[in-house]
């Protein structure tokens, strides 16, 4: 079923609803997502030329399972055994391509498994992204925590013993600016060891502002590597100018991060070609800079808000689990994250196979981790959801059944110097 | 026998094989010590940067000696930094520099070990250099102040065996410290071979995490370095690489 992205709100003005329509149907009402906006800092790099040519050439319909069988006997996972076994020939030898890929997982992480949970500030956006819970047209409740709000989240989310915190905002830059986000990072130091971002795309020297305030870990998701899906899909906002996303990770090396986090949105495109160009992007900035640690999410579409119909298309458990198995056997050492978009069971079983972190105790809200934590009912305001979740294990329960597995859950692994 | 201890900074140690502690389940960690027989294990600092609960340190019996590495260090100023923060910890006096600009494959910078070694050691640490066997490295990182020199046998994590042999074999003969080889000893018999040749420990993580029976794996190892530490001190015999040796000598024609 094709996913039916647009939805009116009674609430819009009829102005806004016009300008909302026009820019769904006419695309000569959209600006060009190729050209940047002032202010969008250009730098010099060829990582997404080599990403773009071998995403545009690749013909997955080519490769057998003679193909498939090759790639899985070479050592050393070149980028055309890579291709091979992200083709629908792979299918078949799932269950070898997942023994080779826990191999490869034990050698680089034994049987560790990492912990982090979210901490959505602020759901204000300035984009219109049609399949997205924050976008600007959906009529959802808006909020943005005082600091004052930030630090009892993270108090809260401190005394259920997470060491691991990811901060993210909608993308808007007048609602959440850097000097917000940067005050975040401040506090967050204080009740966590590790603290990354998921933010809007910034210049350089804002992501270098931002590691002092004590920020390490960039993740940006580039949502599809199709420029011209990415155009029909990303109507409005800054975000909608795709060449500046996509080097948004080099910016945050740049800056001073210790790594970076990449990501397609499966289901959005033709999800083989997006997990070929997401690896290549990590492959050939892991070449640039080779001190950079990097690790790949795997993100489905899920249901939102006032549309329940979103849905990942093609991309069911059993090619979440290929594409997964692929990115370990090609990429050894970087890490992969399974998000709460994907089921319990899934994630048990991925844990055993490639996933090296997964969330847990996770709200994709605004300001309720008081009420999901302790059940107890809220008076104060609180933000609607980015997107649903499916897992909704506490960290306590997430824990033990990591453990249960015969894994090593790990709250923290990591220093900021 | 009895007499052959590991002398590390003037520590004495009987048993030679330093066991990894970051790539499998923390309850583990006691049996495979005593499986082991190991005296020493190591830690990286970061994972013990913790809060109470889960703390890798708890895990560790307390006659056994930490070995704190520098992992997540990119150059010596932060391997000092992590260095510093151990011993705050309570991690003792002892630290495995581990400096890495690589994430791929994890190899040492050694330009950066040697630095990081100097500072170290004039601090008062006993300083043990993850690197890799360069002669001159080597000979650096021991007028640096270096307690021991830890070459890699082959990339970490790859369990590949003696990729460096004959490069760790030039650090033993030249270098008046205790060799400890690090890094890529996949299997017993490699740990062995690398004992015969006069190392004076082996130093393994994943080859145990990676193993069935982890603690049935390290006792396998413990045995492989006693023997291979034997053979060593026996006098290895006569190991032909080719032909075999004429009988008659060649010089028996010479006359008095």
């Amino acid at each position: 079923m094709e996913n039916q992205f647009f939805v009116d709100s009674e609430h819009l003005s009829p102005e806004a609803l016009s300008k909302k329509h026009r820019l769904e149907t006419d695309p000569s009402s959209r600006k060009n997502h190729m050209e940047y906006l002032p202010g969008m800092e250009k730098i010099e790099s060829d990582v997404c030329k080599n990403v773009m040519e071998h995403m545009n050439s690749f013909d997955y319909s080519k490769y057998t399972a003679k193909d498939v069988e090759t790639a899985l006997e070479h050592e050393i996972c070149t980028i055309e055994d890579f291709k091979a076994l992200l083709s629908p020939a792979a299918e078949a030898c799932l269950e070898k391509m997942a023994q080779r890929a826990r191999l490869e997982t034990s050698r680089h992480f034994g049987n560790t498994v990492y912990l982090f949970t979210p901490l959505y500030i602020a759901n204000y956006c300035e984009n219109y992204c049609v399949y997205c819970g924050f976008n600007c047209y959906n009529h959802i409740n808006r909020m943005k925590l005082s600091l004052e709000q930030i630090e009892k989240e993270m108090k809260i989310i401190a005394d259920s013993g997470m060491e691991e915190i990811l901060i993210l905002t909608g993308e808007s830059r007048s609602q959440s600016d850097i000097d917000y986000i940067g005050e975040a990072c401040m506090l967050a130091r204080k009740y966590f060891r590790m603290v990354g971002l998921e933010i809007y795309p910034v210049n350089t020297d804002e992501y270098k502002y931002l590691h002092e305030c004590g920020a390490d870990y960039v993740t940006v998701f580039q949502e599809t590597y199709d420029t011209q899906k990415y155009e029909q899909l990303h109507l409005l906002g800054h975000k909608r100018v795709w060449p500046y996303r996509f080097d948004a990770q080099e910016r945050a090396l740049m800056g001073g991060m210790r790594g970076v986090a990449f990501s397609a949105l499966l289901g959005l495109s033709d999800f083989r070609k997006d997990a070929l160009a997401s690896a290549l992007h990590v492959y050939y900035l892991q070449r640039k800079y080779p001190h950079a640690e990097m690790s790949l999410s795997c993100p489905r579409l899920r249901p939102i808000i006032n549309n329940d119909k979103i849905n990942p298309l093609d991309v069911h458990e059993k090619q979440l689990c290929q594409i997964i198995c692929a990115y370990r056997i090609f990429l050894p050492f970087v890490g992969i994250t399974v998000s709460s978009r994907e089921s319990a069971q899934f994630r048990n079983g991925i844990v055993k196979i490639a996933a090296t972190k997964v969330s847990a105790g996770v709200s994709t809200g605004i300001g309720d981790h008081e009420s999901k934590y302790s059940g107890k009912e809220s008076d104060e305001v609180q933000g609607d959801e980015q997107f649903e979740i499916d897992d909704n294990r506490s960290l306590d329960k997430m824990y033990k059944d990591i453990a249960d597995e015969g894994l090593q859950p790990v709250l923290n692994d990591y220093l900021y110097v | 026998m009895n007499n052959d201890k590991l002398v590390i900074g003037g520590h004495e140690f009987n048993s030679r094989f330093i066991l990894g502690s970051g790539k499998y389940s923390l309850n583990l960690i006691e049996s495979a010590l005593k499986d082991a027989g190991a005296e020493i294990i190591t830690l990286a600092v970061r994972r013990a940067n913790t809060k109470e609960q889960e703390n890798i340190l708890d895990f560790i019996p307390k006659d056994i000696t930490l070995l704190p590495n520098t992992s997540g260090a990119r150059n010596a100023e932060e391997a000092v930094r992590i260095a510093r923060l151990a011993r705050e910890l309570g991690c003792g006096n002892f630290v495995k520099i581990e400096i890495m600009r690589d994430s791929k494959y994890l190899l040492p910078d050694n330009q950066e070990t040697i630095k990081a070694t100097e500072i170290l050691a004039n601090d008062g640490f006993v300083v043990m250099p993850y690197m890799y066997p360069d002669l001159n490295v080597a000979r650096d990182l021991a007028n640096a102040g270096a307690a021991t020199i830890m070459p890699l046998a082959s990339p970490i994590g790859s369990n590949k065996g003696l990729a460096t042999k004959d490069f760790i074999q030039i650090l033993i003969d030249e270098i008046d410290l205790p060799i400890i080889v690090d890094a890529g000893i996949g299997k017993p018999s490699q740990a062995c071979e690398a004992m015969e040749m006069g190392a004076a420990a082996i130093m393994a993580n994943t080859a145990l995490a990676t193993a069935g029976n982890l603690p049935l794996m390290a006792s396998a190892f413990r045995q492989a370095i006693d023997a291979g530490r034997k053979a060593y001190l026996s006098g290895l015999g006569r190991v032909l690489t080719r032909g075999a040796s004429a009988s008659d000598p060649l010089t028996g024609f010479l006359r008095d």
